[in-house]
């Protein structure tokens, strides 16, 4: 069919319509690497801007860091630049099978098996291990990559409220006649920054032989005393089921993601998980730099300790400067505004002041719930934080907004 | 069939209302964003094991769930006195 005026008009009514509804996602251009200060080229064609970046997920900043960069280079030297194939046929070297058991070690499970992204992980487990006979019980704010992964599986579907054990339990029962149960969650939620009850949750799977998954994206590396993550935060490590995450936030920060768990799960997704079986290997540098971060992060816990407490100087920085906040203590933190416009202008303000941080606002959070989401990182010094601190205040003070309830805040921008 | 319609009101709104959304028995709960298609599962198979009853899957729609007084009606089809 030809690309008529007629269809040209369809697409553009839609795209107008999203500009109308201040829902158009404008890119904006970095010319330096992955960092905690970036050069920033926004709007396009715009000169470039120095500015600190505190919405990377780059929690242990390493996206840039010389031993991993070395170490994609030497991959990319010994096993090439790609393997023009998927695993099965002739995709797989040595060092995706190294990088799987140096994974399963690192998070304590049976298995792993590598997928392009934490999002193709999501995408195609549920569809591997499950049937029309099961049923899938997940959180209520589970990430959409997951949200995909079960409309794509034929197993019955239901929903528990957030972090809701009572809720989860009630749930449990209602299903217990399926074959199998499979309770789903984040580890770490990536819009409120708060973490799944693992403990609560394995006791509950427990009583009712349900199987547990978690979506560690936003905690492996960093999140428990030697950053596992989320269950090695809760003592349940050992115990959860699968484990899908990412390698291209805490990890390195560059692409690729994993199941990881028991050993029959991981098994029935090389067989039957179609984002493994239909998609590319992940390419050699990249695997080769993801090893060299497990290694780096075996070693030491300095990364995450680092991060840990900038965390909390950021944490208690906000609080005291007089914004709102979502508790917790992961290096997600969310800068509540509540209404939508605020939370634009506010990031357009901090970015005039040096600070790059975006505001996020329905449909991606709750109606009302429009915030500035903050993430912190190890590759941060303290004088990142206190100039990022400097900027929220002379902007909160714009807008009048520090020291303010959320109820005064509401009163005087709407929701 | 007053007691029906309590019965399901209160667990909708025990079930799914998260906030002071008032609900009345022609309330849009799945046009209306209330319930998600997601969760209609839930709704589903409380209906089934309260009133001994087995809607066909191809009956439970997004439609036929959309208020409590369209979820009375669908359940009265299969209700047996």
């Amino acid at each position: 069919m030809a690309y008529t005026d007629k269809i040209r008009g369809i697409y553009a009514e839609i795209l107008t319509g999203l500009k109308d509804a201040g829902l158009f996602k404008q890119e904006r251009y970095i010319h330096s690497a992955q960092a905690a200060d970036i050069e920033v080229e926004f709007p396009s064609g715009a000169p470039l801007k120095k500015v600190i970046n505190i919405c990377a997920n780059n929690y242990l900043g390493l996206s840039s860091h010389p031993e991993v960069v070395k170490a994609a280079h030497a991959g990319l030297d010994s096993h090439g630049y790609g393997m023009s194939s998927v695993r099965f046929i002739c995709g797989t070297q040595d060092i995706h099978r190294k990088l799987e058991q140096m994974v399963t070690k690192f998070l304590g499970t049976e298995d792993t098996i590598l997928f392009p992204s934490c999002m193709d992980a999501n995408a195609g487990v549920f569809e591997a291990v499950l049937t029309k006979d099961d049923v899938m019980i997940s959180d209520r704010l589970v990430h959409a990559s997951i949200v995909d992964g079960i409309r794509l599986c034929s197993a019955m579907h239901d929903t528990f409220k957030h972090s809701d054990m009572e809720h989860l339990e009630s749930k449990l029962q209602l299903h217990n006649d399926k074959r199998l149960k499979m309770v789903i969650t984040d580890g770490v939620f990536s819009m409120d920054g708060d973490t799944a009850k693992l403990d609560k949750m394995v006791e509950l799977c427990e009583k009712y032989d349900a199987l547990l998954f978690i979506d560690d994206s936003h905690s492996s590396g960093f999140i428990g005393k030697t950053g596992r993550g989320t269950h090695e935060q809760y003592g349940v490590m050992g115990k959860i089921d699968i484990i899908t995450t990412t390698f291209g936030k805490g990890l390195g920060g560059a692409s690729g993601g994993c199941v990881s768990g028991r050993k029959e799960l991981v098994e029935m997704c090389r067989q039957k998980a179609r984002p493994y079986l239909f998609s590319n290997t992940i390419a050699p540098p990249v695997v080769a730099g993801v090893i060299k971060v497990l290694e780096i992060l075996s070693a030491s816990t300095d990364r995450r300790d680092k991060l840990e407490k900038n965390t909390e100087f950021w944490r208690k920085g906000l609080i005291d400067a007089g914004l709102i906040i979502k508790e917790g203590n992961t290096p997600i933190v969310p800068v509540m505004l509540f209404n939508a416009k605020l939370s634009q202008d506010v990031s357009r303000d901090l970015y005039d002041e040096g600070i790059y941080a975006i505001g996020f606002f329905f449909p991606v959070v709750p109606q009302g719930q429009a915030r500035i989401r903050t993430q912190i990182s190890a590759g941060h010094e303290i004088h990142h934080l206190e100039k990022a601190l400097d900027a929220f205040k002379k902007v909160g003070k714009k807008y009048e907004i520090l020291g303010k309830t959320k109820q005064e805040i509401i009163e005087r921008y709407g929701m | 069939m007053e007691e029906m319609k309590d019965v399901i009101k209160d667990y909708v709104i025990k079930e799914y209302v998260e906030d002071d959304t008032e609900i009345t028995y022609d309330t849009p709960l799945i046009s209306g964003g209330i319930v998600d298609s997601f969760s209609m599962v839930s709704l589903k198979r409380f209906l089934e094991n309260k009133y001994k009853i087995s809607i066909p899957d191809d009956k439970a729609t997004p439609e036929a769930f959309d208020s409590v007084n369209k979820i009375i009606a669908l359940v009265k089809e299969y209700v047996k006195y």
